[in-house]
């Protein structure tokens, strides 16, 4: 193989552009310097997005992450450079998603001596990381780089860290690139069982009821085409996960809504009723099952899962299949008979149809006076022809917005998850636009998790994406209001903000925005919004004291779902 | 029910793993009652014996996640009846006991213990055993003063006629061939 002589920091950039990174998310500082040198001779291969926090730079690395299933890249210097990633390290594990940060350290004949900006990233990062290692010579960088692509991507993926010392970053070492392809102590492929399969088969055809629950390890898998030719050929009604928002178009007549806590009535109080449990790259979050002694106790349980570590972890399983969905899921639709299940389905449809009355309407087409969180996502994602990617923050709109916003392609639901990071959503809609670069980026916000990373509209700004904001902006820290109103006897407890004028801060940083806070203007204002050649911020101002409904309260069952308060 | 398991894991020697797979008992508030660490037959592979007073269901999804660890090669987990293990235990006494009396011989003897190391002020006994074993030493030897006493952590093999190891490795093989 030729090798060529170059320093430890332009492998780093070499050892990415093999990997076929186009684009770069961070922050330097003093520890990476030698590498911020290095990219600067490389800005026709590879753009480098400055973001304003470090924060900013990882969950904007997961945004771009979740778009194009392929891992993201943050740059971050020592010390506190790469303490201000960890949220988003974090954020990123909990809901698999391939990240491959690189931290500048401290150069390595200073390592353990408290050195200027020293903190220890690898032993900080160790709880919250798929893998982490520390390079302290030049000439680890290529096969690091490498692994760190090769784990990150693959099987369950996950965030991986790279620590590298300063003089590392300087050394000279004779560079060529080789692909990790495996790893002796690590399997990130298993063969499906087809005796699994054949067994989850039999079952499938016995059922009566039987419902399938898909996740995020569907898009993951990139098994969308396989999800629906199962449930068509099969006839079973689907429900989604929040992370498994998008891989089955909103409109398909087996879509029966989403899971767990803010779901839907139908797929919520069916689980204890359904004879059988088909679950697909998904993991039982405590948000979906509810009280787990009461959950689907009438079901059998299949469990389609790529990590072995999530079978039986919550719910026990009658027959796991092992494996990429994409595989597990074909095989299975090979070994299903043709059915349908018309009447269960029909209980679905009577039990939205309930929802419809006593929430969905209310929500969407609302007679009161106040604006609903739920018109205006309606309306936006009408006015852009239910075919934007959606990105959430964290709280009331985040619900609101995965119950209501519509979607016909997969890979167009960006939103924190398992963590539940609230300041998520501005920074990932930076990486979701730039890795979705032809289509419409819809962000929406409250007034409480805008105002943790709002410094990043100087990066929306500065890299002109047109990332449409919409601000709903309810003066509050709306779900933890609803849970004190629900659950703590009204006592609201330093819920309420009070705010700044939203769009004199975006103009400051050179936005356009304007504020709606009447019914007649919503459907121009958000026309006005789509239209906007560039980035856009529109506040809504909405009710102050709206909920989120239906409602599994916090430890009741799935079949205890409330629709009204 | 609480009950002692031991778990043994097979992973790279690597930096840094030690913390990975501790995390994994402190994440779950999981006490750790002995660790022991050191190369296996297979050069370049490390085993770790880590002994827990825990439900079995806890203990089997800690080994779960800790075969996710990228470093490690596999984990197992047994109850003490599935495997031979053994600690080892030193104490240090003052040479004069011995002198004044042959109790303390008699129960060096009658335990099985050996001296290691006799100075004109003191003595080195150890022993090997169970934890039971080493304690109950102890106990009879603290009669006359024991000025240092230490316990290793537990090392385990299996009863198992089939060698673990060997068999992963072959296993691991497999899986890796599949991937090509």
């Amino acid at each position: 193989m030729a090798t060529k002589r170059i320093t430890g920091s332009q492998a780093v950039i070499l050892s990415l552009l093999e990997e076929g990174v186009d684009t770069i998310f961070g922050y330097p500082g003093g520890a990476i310097m030698p590498i911020y040198d290095a990219l600067y001779d490389f800005d026709k291969q590879v753009s480098h997005i400055l973001t304003r926090h470090e924060q900013g730079a990882v969950h904007a690395a997961e945004g771009y992450a979740k778009v194009t299933g392929k891992a993201g890249v943050c740059f971050a210097t020592s010390g506190p450079g790469a303490t201000n990633l960890i949220t988003g390290i974090a954020d990123a594990m909990i809901d698999s998603i391939p990240l491959v940060c690189i931290t500048g350290q401290v150069a390595s004949p200073l390592l353990g001596t408290d050195a200027f900006q020293e903190s220890d990233v690898v032993g900080i990062s160790m709880p919250i990381t798929k893998w982490n290692y520390q390079v302290t010579k030049a000439e680890e960088i290529p096969e690091a780089i490498a692994r760190a692509f090769f784990i990150a991507q693959s099987g369950r993926p996950g965030p991986v860290l790279l620590d590298i010392a300063k003089d590392a970053q300087f050394q000279e070492i004779d560079f060529s690139y080789k692909k990790c392809t495996k790893i002796r102590s690590y399997i990130s492929k298993r063969a499906v069982d087809p005796f699994k399969v054949k067994a989850a088969a039999w079952l499938i055809d016995q059922a009566k009821k039987p419902l399938l629950l898909f996740g995020q390890g569907v898009i993951i898998a990139q098994a969308e085409a396989e999800l629906k030719a199962f449930v068509e050929k099969t006839g079973i009604p689907a429900a989604w996960t929040l992370l498994g928002l998008s891989a089955l178009p909103s409109d398909h007549p087996l879509n029966v809504g989403m899971l767990g806590m803010h779901g839907n009535y139908g797929p919520n109080i069916k689980t204890n009723e359904a004879d059988l449990i088909i679950a697909v790259g998904m993991r039982f979050d405590d948000r979906v099952t509810g009280k787990v002694s009461a959950y689907a106790k009438n079901a059998k349980i299949i469990h389609l899962e790529v990590d072995p570590a999530e079978i039986d972890k919550i719910i026990k399983t009658d027959v796991a299949v092992l494996g990429s969905a994409k595989e597990s899921l074909a095989m299975l639709t090979n070994n299903v008979k043709e059915n349908k299940h018309e009447a269960w389905l029909q209980e679905f449809r009577d039990c939205d149809k309930v929802e419809r009355e006593k929430v969905i309407d209310k929500d969407i087409y609302p007679n009161k006076e106040g604006l609903t969180m739920g018109e205006v996502v309606r309306i936006t994602s009408e006015k852009t022809n239910h075919n934007a990617v959606l990105v959430t923050d964290v709280g009331q709109q985040q619900m609101i917005a995965s119950r209501y916003f519509k979607f016909s392609q997969s890979k167009s639901n960006v939103t924190s998850g398992g963590l539940g990071t609230m300041g998520y959503g501005i920074p990932a809609a930076v990486g979701a636009q730039l890795g979705a670069k032809d289509r419409t980026v819809c962000c929406f916000v409250g007034d409480g998790g805008f105002q943790m990373t709002l410094q990043e509209l100087g990066t929306i700004v500065q890299n002109k994406l047109p990332v449409k904001i919409i601000l709903l902006n309810n003066n509050f820290l709306g779900m933890v209001r609803q849970w004190q109103q629900l659950f703590f006897e009204k006592r609201y407890s330093f819920t309420e903000l009070q705010n700044p004028d939203f769009i004199t801060i975006a103009k400051g940083f050179g936005m356009a925005g304007h504020k709606v806070t009447q019914r007649e203007d919503l459907e121009e204002g958000v026309q006005r919004m789509v239209d906007h050649d560039g980035p856009y911020l529109l506040e809504v101002v909405v009710e102050k004291e709206d909920n989120v409904f239906p409602m599994v309260p916090s430890g009741a069952s799935v079949s205890d779902i409330i629709l009204e308060a | 029910m609480k009950q002692e398991f031991i778990i043994s894991i097979y992973s790279e020697n690597h930096i840094g793993l030690l913390n990975r797979i501790t995390i994994n008992f402190t994440k779950r508030k999981m006490n750790i009652e002995s660790l022991t660490v050191s190369e296996s037959a297979i050069k370049g592979i490390s085993k770790f014996t880590i002994v827990v007073k825990e439900e079995e269901d806890r203990v089997k999804k800690v080994v779960g996640q800790l075969e996710k660890v990228v470093e490690v090669l596999k984990a197992f987990y047994h109850t003490n009846d599935e495997m031979v293990f053994q600690e080892l235990a030193l104490y240090k006494v003052q040479t004069d006991t011995l002198y004044d009396s042959d109790q303390v011989e008699r129960i060096v003897r009658k335990s099985g213990a050996r001296i290691l190391e006799i100075t004109r002020e003191y003595t080195v006994i150890e022993k090997t055993g169970h934890k039971e074993e080493t304690q109950e030493l102890f106990e009879a030897l603290n009669q006359f003063g024991v000025l240092q006493f230490i316990r290793s952590g537990r090392i385990a093999i299996t009863r198992d006629p089939i060698e673990r190891l060997s068999e992963f490795l072959r296993e691991r093989d497999t899986l890796l061939s599949q991937v090509d």
